[in-house]
């Protein structure tokens, strides 16, 4: 199975790097972007046939590792 | 005294903290991330600055991973004094024995000068030879030290004297570099025996280099 994680700053937690970006692109004319996020997506093939059970130890890797759930939050797809 | 210096893949600052306590007549030895338990009788353990693991996924978050930092927890919870400086205080609030979270530089640069910063709070072992509301010139290196907490993290902080300091100008007025909330560049937990900050006092050293107001800093930590 493959999950398919995706990290992002909480709302309410200022995305230095998403304004940047937002910024850039209405300087070249993107005019209707009103708001961009910067985040991260992480990849992961797991030896795991039940999507339950793989959600719960994604869930749990997002817990320990791979998001700091003090500033951010994060969104789990797992692929059959 | 002896201390004990936290080394990861990618930590560049130990032997810089090294020197800095040997100069002030302390017994040092680098503990490398793989060892499992602080040695005995050490009486502080110095979480160095540097880049761990590249920083990938995010500074100081996969550091928290090593076997050491296992026994670091169990050593800070028994009271043990642990110092990070600047990656190190990154390790410390992904660990958990620091509240908060470091987040990217809000101007998006790597700072790397000289800054003023106010001391905020004297009450512990770390800042008690500086007086309250004193100004320190201590280098900067980093490029996530935007740091950030909840409302009612904040709240703690304050009730308990945990804000240790603040980036200012040399009149001790706010001046903020990377966006920090309340323009915060140290912090303390609770208990008040571990404590993190984005600036290095292991480089302020000598006066011949541009300060040694880090002296009287890691003094602090001696004969207590």
């Amino acid at each position: 199975m493959k999950a398919i994680v995706n990290v992002f700053l909480k709302n309410g937690v200022l995305d230095s790097q998403g304004k940047a970006v937002q910024h850039a692109l209405s300087g070249h004319g993107f005019e209707s972007v009103r708001d961009v996020r910067v985040g991260k997506q992480i990849i992961i093939e797991m030896d795991e046939n039940d999507t339950a059970t793989a959600t719960a130890k994604v869930a749990h890797m997002c817990e320990e590792l791979l998001a700091n759930t003090v500033i951010e939050d994060y969104e789990i797809e797992i692929i059959a | 005294m002896k201390v004990g210096i936290v080394q990861f893949p990618g930590t560049n600052c130990e032997y810089d903290t090294q020197h800095a306590f040997s100069a002030l007549g302390c017994e040092t030895v680098i503990l490398w991330h793989k060892e499992d338990s602080i040695p005995e009788g050490t009486d502080l353990v110095v979480v160095a600055g540097g880049f761990s693991y590249g920083d990938y996924l995010r500074s100081g978050a996969i550091a928290k991973m090593s076997p050491i930092m296992k026994a670091l927890k169990q050593y800070a919870n028994q009271g043990g004094k642990v110092l990070g400086i600047c990656n190190g205080f990154q390790v410390l609030t992904e660990t958990g024995l620091l509240p908060g979270a470091l987040k990217r530089n809000e101007g998006l640069h790597f700072i790397s000068r000289h800054h003023h910063l106010k001391v905020v709070a004297n009450d512990n072992t770390f800042l008690r030879h500086c007086t309250q509301g004193e100004v320190v010139n201590i280098p900067i290196a980093h490029h996530d030290g935007n740091y950030f907490i909840d409302e009612e993290g904040l709240k703690k902080l304050h009730a308990n004297n945990q804000i240790l300091l603040q980036y200012t100008n040399k009149n001790g007025e706010i001046d903020n570099p990377n966006g920090s909330l309340e323009s915060i560049a140290g912090i303390c937990n609770e208990s008040k025996n571990v404590f993190g900050l984005m600036p290095h006092p292991e480089r302020a050293m000598e006066s011949l280099l541009g300060s040694d107001d880090g002296r009287r800093m890691l003094e602090g930590f001696l004969n207590t």
